[in-house]
């Protein structure tokens, strides 16, 4: 080391800054070239009628997704209503309740299952609702995306509480204030930005799975507004075109692939801004 | 806060026994509902582990019309997916984590990161209808070919130049694994004691002989974590790898060959498993998979909590 020049060590150094940038290049050029390709093969199929038509068979002219993004819709509508609470709740616990042997027991059991492989999470579906009714639905699709957001929302919600400022809390309790009205009104009010920022995430992250859709939901070439019916969904609906043999289900494989990510896009902006009022909002 | 209950007045207090009440009750939700998927599942697979565990984790035969299940091919196209996945992300994260955290201009930072957050948000679907149309199809003409040529007398690049197979799942699973990887060991060397790098450049250091002898050191048990994360987020990433490793229940040597993964195979064939043998088998699988994800994720978790608090014996030297 000693022995070194120090042009030796300013070129390595110079090297070694150019190598992170070489990597930081390495990394966008897929970014750039997905976003691009989709784009630009997506668009040209983007007309009105793809929001609002029935897939058709190969080789017939038109169609579209509307069922899919229907279903999608429904679905993740259902796993918001289930996972929604749980997993704020659990979040507002873990939060809120004193550091006790079942406490650590859910965050531990919330930290390890938030990485568990959303395929996994598929069977379990099937098992619960599949197969007592004996048929695919689109209930057991929602649940299994309710499943799938419980765990990583209470996890998020839990630091998103704790940023509240604890003097907030201690003033409201030195006021007399019962703790369940304290929890509500005022630490829950205050996180309700970030709050809203985690359950956006959420959302995004639900409505971009597939695999859990696969043996759950199955798929539906009509409109469907029943429960227990097989439901089609957008990212089905992709995989199903992308691996079909024909060029113009491939088409439309890319503009139901524009579809999805201008919907995860406008949920991940949405999720920003609200991260940024409510960061705005704590700092004023 | 605890004491402020004492005197409280009778109607607050059930108040508040309501709320603690309920909170529990969401908070006892998490473990019911992870008791319902460990239970649920165990009991889907029940079929194949009567017929013997150490059977269907080591035969190689995998076939459904004749009732034999052996689950080692997927295995292995996991192993190896993974493997080369975290092969080819870990170093570029690293690389992302230090342009973001240390050498990258200040302006460039949040538009690079916002990039990052970019690539973690596409769904898998999405890379997966990628990889098919662009990834395979170029890894077909130009680098398989090219890899062949030169390191053709390793078995691991031997064979014709197919596209769908081993390279392709562990390309794709390196660049969905990136962000994960990149932003835990971001965080990870945002808590390195400034102390530890500006001490190193008191000294004369350079940038890099700073990172090199200060950063890493202290930061290495959580990159260590990053990479174990990645690697429990590529055993279970399915979509992508379904769409472009090939789907053949095989083994092979040559990363160029089609393989299946665990995930994969569960994918294709669980909504038309033709019967609780084969859907049992499938849900052995999933077992595995659960498994491994989590003796990962706890050791990912533990590595990463190992840095934030600090070093306990060595110090970096």
């Amino acid at each position: 080391m000693r022995a070194k020049s120090h042009l030796v060590r300013t070129v390595v150094n110079h090297t070694v800054t150019a190598l992170c940038g070489l990597m930081v290049l390495l990394a966008l050029l897929p970014l750039g070239s997905l976003l691009w390709l989709v784009i630009s093969k997506g668009t040209p199929g983007l007309t009105l009628t793809f929001f609002t038509s029935l897939p058709t068979p190969v080789g017939e002219p038109g169609g579209g997704v509307g069922n899919a993004i229907l279903g999608t819709a429904s679905m993740v509508a259902l796993a918001c209503l289930i996972g929604l609470p749980v997993g704020i709740g659990a979040g507002v616990f873990l939060a809120e309740r004193a550091d006790n042997a079942f406490s650590r027991a859910v965050r531990f059991t919330a930290e390890v299952f938030s990485g568990i492989p959303s395929i996994v999470i598929g069977i379990v579906a099937y098992g619960l609702v599949v197969v007592p009714m004996r048929r695919f639905s689109g209930l057991a699709g929602g649940l299994a995306l309710a499943l799938l957001m419980v765990p990583s929302l209470a996890r998020t919600t839990e630091e998103l509480v704790r940023l509240v400022p604890v003097s907030l809390r201690e003033a409201s309790l030195a006021l007399g204030i019962s703790q369940w009205k304290t929890s509500l009104r005022i630490v829950l009010r205050t996180a309700a930005g970030g709050l809203l920022t985690a359950a956006l995430l959420a959302i995004a992250r639900a409505a971009g799975e597939t695999a859990p859709l696969l043996f759950t939901s199955l798929n539906n070439q009509y409109w469907n507004f029943r429960p227990d019916q097989p439901t089609a969904s957008l990212t089905v609906q992709i995989y199903n075109y992308a691996i079909s043999p024909y060029e113009d289900w491939h088409q439309k494989a890319w503009s139901a692939a524009l579809v999805l990510l201008l919907l995860v896009g406008l949920l991940n902006l949405a999720a920003r801004y609200a991260l940024r009022r409510s960061a705005a909002g704590g700092k004023s | 806060m605890v004491t402020a209950r004492v005197h409280a007045p009778a109607g607050r207090q059930a108040g508040d026994r309501i709320w603690n009440g309920l909170l529990g009750l969401l908070g006892g939700a998490i473990l019911l509902v992870v008791g319902v998927i460990v239970l649920e599942l165990v009991e889907v697979a029940r079929p194949v582990l009567k017929t013997g565990a150490l059977g269907f984790l080591l035969g190689t035969d995998w076939d459904p019309v004749s009732g034999s299940f052996g689950a080692l091919a997927f295995i292995y196209g996991t192993l190896v997916t993974s493997a080369l996945a975290i092969l080819v992300a870990v170093p570029v994260s690293v690389g992302l984590a230090l342009f973001l955290s240390e050498m990258g201009p200040r302006q460039l930072r949040p538009v690079v990161s916002f990039a990052i957050e970019t690539l973690a948000a596409i769904p898998s679907v999405v890379y997966g209808l990628w990889g098919l149309f662009v990834l395979v199809p170029w890894l077909r003409s130009d680098l398989e070919p090219f890899l062949g040529s030169v390191f053709g007398f390793l078995p691991l690049f031997k064979g014709p130049p197919i596209g769908l197979g081993y390279l392709a799942g562990g390309l794709i699973l390196s660049v969905m694994i990136l962000p994960t990887v990149a932003s835990v060991t971001n965080e990870v060397l945002k808590t390195v004691p400034p102390a530890l790098r500006e001490g190193a450049l008191a000294l004369g250091a350079t940038r890099w002989e700073a990172i090199r002898m200060a950063v890493l050191p202290y930061a290495r048990p959580g990159i260590l974590g990053a990479t174990i994360l990645g690697l429990g987020r590529a055993l279970g990433e399915t979509m992508a790898v379904t769409m472009v490793i090939g789907n053949s229940p095989e083994i092979h040597a040559s990363l160029f060959a089609p393989g299946y993964s665990l995930p994969s195979v569960i994918a294709n064939e669980f909504a038309e498993a033709t019967g609780a043998v084969h859907a049992g088998a499938l849900a052995g699988l999933a077992l595995v998979l659960f498994g491994l994800s989590l003796v990962l994720n706890s050791l990912a978790r533990l590595l990463v909590q190992v840095v934030a608090r600090g070093p306990r014996g060595g110090r970096p030297a």
